[in-house]
């Protein structure tokens, strides 16, 4: 079995579900509704043989419509084969199912995509922020949060100031020209 | 018996076995001489660090070669890497625990400045939370730059007038 056989067997067993089916260089990824994810994971992993979560993280696609998004990259060892797995997440009901019962390694995962975006996992037995502290007010990667980071205070626990930029997010200019061209910049952040 | 008035140094007897000087000098010199570090090794910085204790560059030739992971019991506390804000309080609350006197070095760019980290969760510098005594420049600093740096500290506690202060101290308090 390849990537390609197992999306057709996920297709005919969840027809309903899946929004969008996209092939980049052989990649293939499954955009599927948000109330199946629990599902169709268990299926991959208990039929088509999907065993190791390799990695699952969320995105924050600001100004597109659902906003967040959800993305699990699974591997199978018994058939060698790649699959991504994507759910959407609207700003409104930021939750989704958790698949730490499908495999263990998605804890820490699914705590991060919280600590980072926002995003709450349901069923999860420890949702607490990972990286940041506890009580830590904002969720830092997403797209309206400054690189700077912004102030906070959590008496005896911790705080956080912004940082100064001098001008920059300093970024290397990818081009054919010489390194002092190449060399990082301070660019203008547009607003 | 003659009681005798002659200051040691002019007695051919005794003359070579006893050195006049400060107290605060003499208390200086030894602890200058014995400083024990508190290695808070937190990123790249803190393998330099190690390599500084080891036999290449031997940091127990300047007699600093007692790393104390207890707080307890070291004297200068060396801040190597990055200080996120997570860790920061920690920091602080290991070097508020460590005996007068002490000293803190800030070993590297980002201990001293945050560094290259300008972000949401980076310290901008430990010198905001702990009283700095010796900033060392690089990402990371050799080995030598670490050590160019305790020998600072040591010049600088060298210059240290503890009793005076403590007499000025017991004066004021007197009057």
């Amino acid at each position: 079995m390849d990537s390609s056989e197992a999306v057709k067997k996920i297709e005919s067993e969840y027809k309903e579900s899946i929004l969008l089916k996209t092939s980049f260089r052989g990649e293939l990824s499954l955009t599927v509704n948000k109330s199946d994810i629990f599902s169709i994971c268990s299926f991959c992993k208990e039929t088509l043989n999907f065993d190791y979560l390799v990695d699952l993280t969320a995105n924050d696609n600001m100004g597109i419509d659902p906003r967040y998004e959800v993305v699990y990259e699974l591997y199978s060892y018994t058939h060698s084969c790649h699959l991504r797995l994507k759910v959407g997440i609207d700003e409104s009901e930021r939750e989704v199912a958790s698949v730490t019962k499908l495999w263990p390694t998605a804890n820490w995962h699914e705590r991060e995509a919280f600590d980072m975006i926002g995003i709450s996992f349901s069923g999860h037995p420890d949702m607490r922020r990972i990286l940041m502290w506890e009580g830590y007010p904002y969720f830092p990667l997403r797209k309206d949060f400054p690189l700077a980071g912004k102030t906070s205070e959590m008496p005896d626990v911790a705080f956080s100031e912004p940082v100064p930029l001098a001008g920059g997010p300093f970024v290397t200019s990818p081009c054919s020209a010489g390194t002092d061209k190449r060399e990082p910049r301070s660019r203008e952040i547009p607003s | 018996m003659p009681k005798t008035t002659t200051p040691a140094a002019y007695d051919s007897k005794i003359e070579g076995n006893v050195t006049f000087t400060k107290l605060d000098t003499a208390i200086n010199w030894m602890r200058s001489n014995s400083l024990w570090p508190m290695p808070m090794g937190l990123a790249c910085c803190g393998i330099e660090l190690m390599a500084t204790g080891a036999s290449r560059f031997d940091i127990s030739r300047f007699g600093m070669e007692v790393m104390r992971f207890s707080p307890r019991q070291s004297d200068v506390m060396i801040v190597a890497g990055t200080v996120t804000y997570k860790m920061a309080l920690a920091v602080k609350r290991i070097y508020d625990q460590m005996a007068e006197p002490k000293w803190v070095i800030a070993m590297g760019a980002c201990a001293s400045s945050g560094g290259m980290y300008r972000s949401y969760a980076v310290l901008q510098g430990i010198d905001q939370l702990l009283p700095v005594d010796v900033y060392i420049s690089g990402c990371p600093p050799r080995p030598e730059a670490l050590l160019e740096g305790l020998m600072r500290l040591q010049r600088k506690i060298d210059t240290e007038e503890s009793t005076v202060e403590q007499k000025k101290e017991l004066l004021s308090k007197i009057s």
